[in-house]
């Protein structure tokens, strides 16, 4: 491995930064108060306000918002109250869909960034250069094309049913695996990127010393390289599945807005007719909490991972 | 005509201070929907200087009036029930009688209509249906119901489109039904929920934007539309006919407001004269292809737009249904029927 990515890194800034510690994080804390923190707790603010007709907010204190996501009263209100499943299931199926995706980018990602590591340096720069290549054409546009290859007279059906290898056109647009297509496409990158970074830092050496001791070669990719390059998995599938899970775009346009995911409830009730802000920052907020528990996770598991390689490398 | 209205511009214009760069249009739009020769034929022709903003939904007009916006544009365009809307949120200035030469020009069944009687705030800008389009290759029976998109034959289930829109699927089902619009009884609000949760499964998607395209490529065979979007679905496939059903269809009407504390009132007025002109309410009609409500507009139109069938209802067509605006109430049952349709 080359000698800048062994480089220690010791954690307290020196040389020019010196005795500036603390002032360097001013401008992003900065911005995440003002643009992140802000934001938060006004929708926290409104989620718990009244809805005003057509759209805004009244200001008087209420838990309409979080009762209409949690209790069903029947289409009229006069029922007895249940459980209301509606969007704890839109919720799920964006959920499930966003896992979804984090596997097949695994899957695919994996076995990606471990060939463009092991390639020569040289040869390397093109491979990542070409995963990124295309991140130069707006999602919008990749999608919409998307959408056009694979429609049932699309070129893909056209090309298959010519080369007499289906009968029929295989029908996948608006459906959910048309979905699935959209979201793990489009985030299979973020989950290269980071693999690759692992990967390359992984020392191949190890790998020859468990072929030596007789390990198989399964052996040694689940309990010698899958561990070491751990912090690369995590980081990988957290950027696919949060994306993946406020995703709009593909359920629209590949799953042709049949069915709302989170992401489109909660835009139905800013710009929709409906116009039920309270509720929309409600949906929001508990979407803000499960993605939190999600980086809460992430953030302990990958301390332990830290004090774990710690103690193996003293 | 156009003498006097340009003698009382220049009056107008003195009056109200622009001496100098003569005044100025603010105008809020939505796009894609005036030509831009037309802008700058007014603009030339009473010296202002014009100035457009574009929206792309009434609601999102609406927000923005709502969000602060009021006191920076002069005129804007909404659909028929946001014009009521808007009146009922005070966000409209009233035409006061005379203050508009042209007002005699508006066809007169536009007069007096249900959103805003009397046409106190607005005048017709275009109007035209929301019907659907059948793909005739794929199907060839009779198209002329609403059956089509609500109990299909069997041969076109999965391949139906419907408009992302919840005032127009649910106005388009109360009509399949026969039953009124915002209504609040219970035994109609289920039957309505019923039909709805039964139909879906033979749709294949909730497409507005893109709702020419699917039926051009042959993604859909039946697709929910408006009637000038169909014209222009129909001259790149020649197979799709739009269809004016038998238990009715949906009929819209956009309008030129008058926006409160307009800061240009004045030229807004004579923006209004200007569009009730026949020749300039042609203009629009030949570029977004509805119909104007101007008397005196058909015989400037081209030959082709003429005779469109999207643009003629067959004689025994119903006249169209426009979408009703609902009480908080009754809006709330509508909005969870529609959750319930795409939960």
């Amino acid at each position: 491995m080359s000698a800048s990515s062994s480089h220690p890194a010791s954690g307290k800034p020196h040389g020019v930064f010196a005795g500036l510690r603390n002032w360097l994080l001013l401008p992003s804390w900065s911005i995440i108060c003002i643009f992140v923190l802000a934001p938060i707790a006004i929708m926290l603010v409104y989620s718990f306000l009244t809805k005003e007709f057509r759209g805004g907010v009244i200001w008087e204190f209420t838990f309409a918002a979080y009762d209409q996501f949690f209790l069903n009263r029947g289409l009229f209100g006069d029922e007895p109250v249940k459980i209301e499943w509606t969007y704890i299931n839109i919720f799920w199926r964006s959920i499930w869909q966003a896992l979804l995706a984090t596997v097949i980018c695994l899957l695919i990602g994996f076995p990606t960034a471990y060939y463009i590591a092991t390639r020569p340096a040289s040869t390397r720069t093109i491979w990542l250069f070409m995963v990124t290549v295309p991140y130069w054409v707006n999602l919008l546009i990749r999608t919409v094309s998307m959408k056009f290859l694979i429609r049932d007279n699309g070129p893909i059906n056209e090309w298959l049913l010519a080369l007499d290898m289906i009968n029929e056109p295989i029908h996948l647009i608006n459906t959910p695996i048309a979905v699935q297509l959209g979201l793990f496409y489009s985030y299979l990158p973020f989950m290269v990127l980071p693999l690759y970074a692992s990967i390359e830092r992984y020392d191949h050496s190890l790998s020859e010393a468990a072929a030596d001791l007789y390990a198989s070669k399964w052996f040694t990719l689940w309990h010698i390289i899958v561990p070491s390059v751990k912090p690369g998995i995590v980081a990988g599938c957290i950027l696919v599945f949060i994306p993946s899970l406020g995703a709009f775009l593909a359920p629209d346009l590949l799953g042709g807005a049949k069915n709302f995911m989170i992401g489109s409830l909660i835009e139905e009730q800013f710009k929709g007719t409906a116009g039920n802000w309270p509720f929309g920052a409600a949906a929001s907020m508990i979407l803000l909490s499960a993605v939190l528990l999600v980086l809460m996770w992430y953030a302990r598991s990958t301390s332990r991972a830290r004090t774990k390689r710690g103690r193996g490398s003293e | 005509m156009k003498k006097s209205v340009a003698v009382i511009a220049a009056c107008l214009l003195f009056v109200s201070g622009g001496a100098l760069a003569a005044g100025k249009l603010s105008i809020y739009h939505w796009f894609e929907y005036i030509p831009q020769e037309l802008l700058d034929k007014f603009a030339a022709q009473h010296d202002v200087e014009v100035t457009m903003d574009t929206y792309d939904s009434n609601e999102a007009l609406l927000a923005a009036m709502k969000g602060g916006k009021v006191g920076q544009y002069d005129v804007a365009v909404p659909g028929d029930y946001m014009v009521e809307i808007m009146a009922a949120e005070g966000l409209l200035d009233t035409i006061a009688d005379g203050e508009l030469k042209n007002k005699g020009n508006i066809q007169p069944e536009w007069v007096d209509v249900s959103f805003d009687p009397g046409r106190m705030h607005s005048i017709p800008y275009q109007w035209g249906s929301t019907s659907f389009t059948v793909n005739r290759d794929a199907y060839s029976g009779d198209i002329r119901t609403t059956a089509m998109i609500f109990d299909p034959p069997a041969e076109l289930s999965g391949k139906i489109n419907v408009l992302d829109s919840q005032g127009e699927v649910l106005a388009l089902a109360s009509l399949h039904l026969g039953i009124e619009q915002c209504t609040s009884d219970k035994d109609k609000l289920r039957a309505l929920n019923d039909l709805l949760q039964n139909a879906k499964p033979h749709w294949a998607s909730f497409i507005s934007d893109g709702a020419k395209d699917v039926l051009v490529s042959g993604e859909a065979a039946v697709g929910m539309i408006w009637n000038g979007f169909s014209a222009k679905a129909r001259s790149e496939n020649a197979s799709l006919e739009y269809s004016y059903p038998k238990e009715g269809y949906l009929a819209w009407m956009d309008n030129v407001v008058l926006l409160m504390d307009a800061p240009n009132r004045a030229n807004a007025l004579l923006f209004m004269d200007f569009l009730l002109e026949p020749e300039n309410a042609a203009a629009v009609t030949e570029f977004a292809q509805y119909t104007a409500g101007v008397t005196g507009t058909y015989e400037l139109l081209s030959e082709g737009l003429k005779a469109s069938p999207e643009l003629n209802p067959p004689a025994d067509a119903p006249p169209g249904t426009f979408v009703a605006v609902c009480d908080q109430a009754t809006q709330e049952l509508y909005d969870a029927i529609w959750t319930n349709l795409k939960k």
